[in-house]
């Protein structure tokens, strides 16, 4: 059918469509990437939450995953490396209201921008942080990141990586976060409930998923087809919700353990600390 | 409890004078790192602002709290930090940011005796090329020098007051001297300060564009939550916000962010001359150096030498229209700085072919006294 016969009325949505910058189509990312099918699950916990898009805050640090809050119709902010979470705080301790997101990649959050993050857990601010953890460093080209596993390659560890990784979810429990989870992209629901389920609580909410990269770390990795790494996310993932999560820690031979992991009720945030501060100071 | 504006006579170190500046200014988000000698801001903003209504934050590093400023700014709050040459440096990156993404910001920074960790409790004027240069690429900044804790009270508000109305970081480049000694501050009465809010969108949200400038070369600000739906990036951008990295994009936005401060310098730029009408030495200086330069002036007028002074108060941008008009007239510049000559760069380029320029350079963090740049201005005028 030529397009141009259709009647702008008549033309049917997708029904995310209102969420997105149609006209910045197609994106930037690869086939057989994980932060699409991360966007759309997220997409569709606000509107199960039923937040409303004036509310929606998204904020994203560089790489892959930076470019995301450029596609939302949304207030997006595509800020430093590493710096997402701090300039994140700053807004949402201004206007405490709005729903306020980070979502970015395992290279902005854990290496460059690792301080922040167990600060920002410490202090339990009133952010959602997503992970999409790819396991590598995507968008210059497949370099070791904090969270490639033992022993795989990457261009800047072509005999193997010989550092251990981070296990993300045991990083942000140990650090105070209120909600902790893993999913994988492939997960779609599951990581929806669960993003949905964060959205309705508050304080520091952290969620990684992990996230097929095909180009950059599969293919140096015996993973090389857009399906390859979604086919080892389902083969290799074990759903445990309530794990502890020192039991978690990604490891190439193992099970991937899945689940929603942490959920710590009635700690109060930081805004709300800092509220109770000033009424005190002001009844002096 | 005390009230946002002190007004009335106060007896205040720089430092609180900078920090009551900023109240008054309408400050309410503080975010910074403990370092000397710039800690007595913070400390004092942590005190005031549970008083008031602001929100302070100490974050875990210097990375930490010009981000959250950032933040902060595009959810409306008028933002500010303190800090000296170690924090600064680690600013950089993120000044930068705030310059692509067009942030009304203040920076505050108490210069001490570098390179590195340096003299961290004594004096220092030796930022001041970072100031203009230390983030990557070219662009424009604008930075303040006071001398007294009463000038750092006023230029405190003319930051906040330059920040809004250029859509820039501005940086209030102060010193370990200025911060730490006491002087009388007057606050005047809440109404008679002036103060300037960012220029808001005037179209509904679907004709937005964020930026888009005016002709003063300024794009209207949305903040968050204000339903605008704003998309913005450290990225070479379009109108729309959208990374654009054409040659044609990044030409246009670069001269832009620019020529926003450049097409503005005699609204930004302010400097104090005294005893200029007939001079043909002309001593150069700002913030502390410039109170030593004025009573070396006034020796120099005494023994009948023909010596004036030119205090910058701007900065940057240089205030070159000023040292080119004088060139014609005197025969020297004296810079007298705490450096091994930065200022002095700016003076001697602009003076190149008409005058003459000499460097008074004075580095382990003690102050420069008039009787040194009196015999130095002696000693020009010998020649």
């Amino acid at each position: 059918m030529n397009e141009q016969t259709i009647a702008e009325d008549k033309l049917e949505l997708h029904p995310i469509d209102k969420w997105l910058r149609s006209e910045r189509m197609p994106h930037i990312w690869c086939p057989g990437c994980g932060i699409g099918p991360t966007l759309y699950a997220w997409i569709r916990a606000l509107d199960r939450v039923g937040i409303p898009k004036e509310k929606v805050v998204y904020v994203s640090g560089i790489g892959c995953c930076g470019r995301g809050s450029g596609y939302l119709d949304v207030d997006g902010f595509h800020t430093t490396h590493g710096r997402a979470i701090p300039f994140a705080i700053g807004l949402k301790l201004v206007k405490p209201e709005l729903c306020v997101n980070v979502i970015s990649g395992d290279g902005d959050l854990f290496s460059i921008g690792g301080n922040h993050f167990i600060h920002a857990c410490r202090r339990n601010v009133d952010l959602l942080v997503i992970c999409t953890n790819n396991f590598i460093y995507g968008m210059t080209g497949g370099q070791l990141a904090p969270t490639t596993p033992l022993g795989d390659r990457s261009t800047t560890s072509p005999y193997g990586n010989i550092e251990p990784s981070f296990n993300t979810p045991h990083l942000a429990d140990a650090s105070g976060a209120v909600y902790v989870a893993r999913w994988t992209s492939i997960h779609v629901r599951r990581l929806e409930k669960s993003i949905a389920e964060a959205m309705e609580m508050k304080g520091f909410r952290y969620i990684e998923v992990l996230s097929p990269c095909p180009v950059s770390y599969g293919r140096r990795n015996k993973l090389p087809e857009p399906d390859d790494i979604a086919e080892w996310f389902r083969q290799s993932s074990i759903i445990r919700n309530g794990a502890n999560t020192s039991e978690v820690q990604i490891e190439k031979e193992k099970p991937l353990i899945l689940g929603n992991f942490v959920k710590r009720v009635g700690k109060p945030t930081f805004y709300e600390l800092m509220k109770k501060l000033e009424e005190k100071v002001r009844g002096r | 409890m005390r009230k946002a504006v002190l007004t009335g006579k106060h007896f205040w170190y720089g430092n609180i004078a900078i920090a009551e500046g900023a109240i008054v200014a309408g400050c309410r988000f503080f975010a910074g790192y403990p370092i000397t000698p710039a800690s007595e801001i913070a400390e004092h903003i942590s005190r005031r602002f549970p008083e008031i209504g602001g929100t302070f934050v100490q974050f875990e590093d210097e990375l930490a709290s010009i981000a959250a400023m950032l933040g902060a700014s595009w959810a409306g709050a008028k933002s500010m930090t303190s800090t000296s040459g170690p924090g600064f440096s680690l600013m950089q990156e993120n000044i930068g940011l705030g310059v692509m993404m067009e942030v009304p910001i203040v920076i505050v920074n108490v210069q001490r005796g570098a390179p590195s960790t340096g003299l961290p409790t004594l004096t220092a004027q030796g930022d001041v090329m970072q100031t203009k240069w230390g983030s990557h690429g070219s662009y424009e900044i604008i930075a303040l020098s006071p001398d007294s804790p009463q000038e750092a009270f006023n230029l405190t508000i003319r930051c906040f007051n330059l920040a809004e109305k250029y859509r820039v970081p501005v940086i209030l480049l102060t010193s370990e001297t200025v911060g730490h000694s006491a002087g009388k501050v007057v606050v005047p009465p809440k109404d008679k300060i002036e103060l300037v809010q960012r220029k808001k969108p005037k179209v509904p949200p679907e004709d937005y564009l964020p930026y888009k400038p005016d002709e003063d070369l300024i794009p209207p600000m949305a903040c968050a939550g204000e339903g605008y739906a704003f998309t913005t990036t450290g990225l070479t951008h379009d109108e729309k916000g959208y990374p654009d990295t054409t040659a044609e994009a990044h030409e246009k936005l670069v001269r832009r962010l620019n020529d926003k401060i450049r097409r503005h310098l005699k609204d930004i730029v302010d400097v104090e001359e005294e005893n200029m009408e007939d001079a043909d030495i002309a001593v150069v200086s700002y913030g502390q150096v410039s109170r030593p330069a004025r009573k070396a002036v006034g020796m120099a007028r005494e023994d009948g030498i023909k010596a004036g002074s030119i205090k910058l108060i701007t900065i940057w941008p240089f205030a070159e229209h000023v040292i080119h008009r004088w060139a014609k007239q005197v025969e020297y510049f004296v810079v007298p700085e705490l450096n091994y000559g930065q200022i002095y760069l700016e003076v001697k380029r602009e003076a190149a072919g008409e005058a003459k320029s000499l460097l008074i350079p004075r580095m382990g963090g003690k102050l420069i006294t008039p009787t040194e740049i009196y015999r130095e201005i002696k000693k020009v005028s010998e020649k």
